[in-house]
């Protein structure tokens, strides 16, 4: 039976349609009606997000979606954050610039995570895209202060430049001056945020810009910007919505004078963050924007100790996001938990993640206040050096709403240290009631049990964190066969072998992505592995030589086992192996 | 009991972390590889090795990105850790050189930095299979001892690595026979 769909109804109008279908998930299902909804789709497809740069190459994409305008890519592991992928190990963005160069010359948006992007790619950037809008480049790294000068010499209608976390070279030609490169009738600025920028930028063409973008509403400023820099500035763009200072650890009477000043001139702003080495006394030049913020980042603040930071999260009544270290103690969050009942997302950092001994007055207590207090608080990062289970069991039954739950005790293998045992019961209480959690983070003192409750419970879960947990193969079974929902599954240091990766090997194939390093698993297994599952990429990240010249029942290093429609790559440095014997480079 | 349920064959599940290789975690007082034990150890490696936790040695744990390490720690931790320069003095050669372990992230890069500082090869095979190789990396570290470089987690050798020295296997022999305490006066005794 021919369908009437294709023959009757114009083409223009269901692509008009589809232009009000935005999410990845519908879009791809509408593409699946039919062979010309397929096809209306795909050329009406304008923003891609690919999780993993390696599960697609650039010309499967630019085949299937020839006229794409913002485009989103992923690279390391997570786990690379905490140095535990070795350097050179791949997320290469050169050869997608150098596609989406000629395929897209209409792209606008371009956000890189964990990726690797040079001077030369970010030099084609500019010159290949005339309305390149915005570029966000989060934990890159690659490039340095010459590629900046190319984005802003050459993009005539950006908006934004976020560097959020990026590691950047200061070439010392241009310290600072490409920011000069930005022409003199530039004024479209949005959003620039270069507080990861480790040296300093010219003031005199900061402030210029500043001057002349009317739309400028976020800026973020890295540590050399002063004090009484920031007021010039923040005179010039009273609009400010969203800002983040520099240093300024010499408190000046007349800094601050002239300091709160121009923070009462800004009645937008709602975000604040920076305040590296600030000195406490400059601390009220912002409690009067204090009620209008709905966020705050204190997490870089080492300065301000509990009783400064109790003064002044108490004036945040409508604070939805707030990230601290430590520093703010039970205490803190007690008032916290009383003052901002519209809190979302709380992350607490370790102020001295290395030392033996607590050096503050921060417990599990704390947690328990904040998820007694705040009725919205759906997203959690919080590190600590005791729990119980009765607390974990306290925070779910408050908390059936928690999305994202991250919980760090910076011992490994911690008990519960009101009995000593293991916290199992606690975090099976988070997966039991809250039936919307999404991520998890585990730590602490936990046997396979506790993996038996996610795989019970945690149906919607999506990403777990494991470290030092499990005592069998049983664990990472429970978790494979039962979280239906998972995409990324990343473990440390936990006794997980063979048996249960190999006899769960197609629940791979539904998932991003499965790192693991210093557990049990053989090279043998993971031979076997990527010589079944075509469609997965068996990765084998070790730095002791060929495994080839081990017995094949010796563990290895790390692995990561990632699903592609695009095979091997091609960029493998001489550290990772795959089953394909000559993909190994450089060693023999 | 439970294992059962699993559905496959279950043999002999090994537990624990992995034996074998390179220990990711080591307790340094306990199983420290001073140098004088290397030259006469070559069997027993890896049945001997106990992997025992030391605070604070294992590698990105706790889970604080490497941006926020950088960032966030007193300015005075910062400077410090900011430039870790020690001095190389290789065997043979007629100068020392200078190298800065915070600009590597792993052994592998520090060997591929010392081959260009000496213009040998070999380092990375030292490294990796330390009884068979023409020459022998080794380290002072902050108790004075003389250590084979690659032993412990990558973390652990910058904070402790005072110097390095590469030196020729045919030396190695004498030196491994000096006891522990007199390794610091043998140091100067670097070859012409």
């Amino acid at each position: 039976m021919k369908m009437m769909m294709g023959s009757s109804f114009p083409e223009e109008v269901l692509e008009h349609v589809f232009s009000f279908i935005e999410r990845d998930k519908d879009r791809n299902a509408i593409s699946t009606v039919c062979q010309s909804w397929y096809e209306i789709e795909r050329w009406s497809r304008r923003r891609v997000f690919v999780g993993n740069c390696y599960a697609v190459s650039p010309l499967i994409l630019i085949k299937r979606f020839p006229d794409v305008r913002c485009l989103e890519l992923k690279g390391k592991p997570h786990f690379a954050d905490f140095n535990l992928v070795p350097e050179g190990w791949g997320a290469y963005v050169s050869p997608w610039i150098a596609a989406a160069s000629t395929a897209y010359p209409w792209l606008e948006e371009i956000r890189l995570k964990r990726m690797v992007i040079s001077d030369d790619s970010l030099e084609l950037i500019s010159k290949s895209f005339k309305n390149f809008k915005v570029l966000v480049l989060s934990s890159c790294e690659g490039f340095s202060t010459e590629g900046l000068a190319a984005i802003a010499a050459n993009c005539r209608n950006l908006r934004e430049l976020d560097l959020r976390e990026s590691e950047v070279e200061d070439l010392n030609q241009s310290s600072g001056h490409w920011l000069s490169h930005f022409p003199d009738n530039y004024t479209s600025l949005v959003s620039l945020n270069i507080a990861c920028l480790n040296s300093e930028v010219s003031f005199t063409a900061l402030e210029r810009l500043v001057g002349r973008c009317p739309n400028l509403r976020t800026l973020r400023l890295n540590r050399a910007v002063p004090l009484d820099r920031l007021a010039i500035l923040l005179r010039r763009a009273p609009q400010l919505v969203e800002l983040g200072t520099g240093e300024a650890s010499d408190l000046r009477p007349d800094v601050f004078s002239n300091l709160s000043g121009a923070f009462s001139g800004c009645k937008e702003l709602k975000s604040l963050s920076g305040f590296w080495d600030v000195a406490p006394g400059y601390l009220p030049v912002v409690y009067p924007i204090c009620p209008r913020l709905t966020s705050l980042n204190l997490s870089y603040a080492a300065t301000i100790q509990s009783s400064d930071l109790i003064k002044l999260v108490s004036q945040c009544h409508n604070l939805q996001k707030l990230w601290v270290l430590d520093y703010i103690e039970d205490l803190g969050l007690e008032a916290l938990a009383a003052s901002c009942k519209d809190l979302r997302e709380l992350r607490v950092f370790p102020s001295e993640p290395f030392g033996a001994e607590p050096n503050v007055l921060l417990t599990e207590q704390g947690l328990v206040s904040v998820s007694e207090g705040c009725p919205k608080l759906h997203s959690v990062l919080y590190f600590c050096r005791q729990m119980s289970n009765d607390a974990l069991r306290t925070i779910a039954r408050n908390r059936p709403n928690m999305t994202r739950f991250r919980l760090c005790i910076i011992e490994p293998r911690t008990p519960d240290y009101l009995n000593h045992q293991s916290l199992d019961v606690g975090f099976g209480a988070i997966v039991e009631h809250c039936k919307d959690l999404r991520r998890l983070s585990l730590s602490g003192l936990l046997t396979d049990r506790v993996f038996e409750y996610i795989g019970t419970y945690g149906k919607k879960l999506e990403m777990l964190s494991v470290a030092f947990a499990g005592d069998s193969d049983l664990g990472l079974h429970h978790v494979l066969s039962g979280c239906e929902n998972l995409r990324k599954l990343e473990i440390r240091d936990c006794p997980f072998g063979d048996k249960a990766l190999l006899a769960n090997a197609a629940k791979l194939e539904t998932m991003r992505s499965l790192w693991m390093s210093s557990c049990s698993v053989s090279f043998g297994a993971c031979k076997l592995l990527g010589q079944k599952m075509p469609r997965l990429n068996v990765e084998v990240i070790d730095e002791r030589g060929p495994p080839g010249s081990r017995p094949e029942s010796c563990p290895v290093e790390k692995l990561y086992i990632y699903r592609t429609i695009s095979g091997q790559r091609f960029d493998m440095p001489g550290f990772v192996w795959t089953k394909d014997e000559n993909s190994a480079l450089g060693l023999s | 009991m439970e294992k059962e349920g699993l559905g496959l064959e279950i043999t002999e599940l090994r537990l624990g972390l992995p034996g074998g290789s390179a220990p990711i975690l080591v307790d340094k007082n306990e199983k420290k590889r001073v140098f004088s034990d290397i030259s006469d150890d070559h069997e027993n490696s890896s049945t001997d090795w106990k992997l025992t936790q030391t605070k604070n040695q294992v590698v990105g744990w706790p889970p604080v990105c490497s941006y926020r390490r950088k960032n966030s720690f007193h300015e005075k931790d910062r400077l410090e850790t900011s430039k870790m320069y020690v001095k190389v003095s290789m065997d043979g050669a007629p100068f020392l050189r200078k190298v800065d372990l915070s600009m590597h992230e792993g052994y592998s890069d520090l060997a591929v930095a010392l081959e260009k500082l000496f213009d040998c090869f070999g380092i990375g095979e030292a490294l990796k299979d330390a009884e068979n190789s023409e020459q022998v990396p080794i380290y002072e570290d902050k108790d004075g001892d003389w250590m084979l470089v690659g032993d412990v987690p990558w973390e652990m050798f910058i904070e402790s690595c005072k110097r390095l020295r590469i030196m020729k296997r045919s030396e190695a022999k004498g030196f491994g026979l000096q006891p522990k305490g007199s390794h610091k006066g043998n140091s100067k005794d670097v070859a012409k």
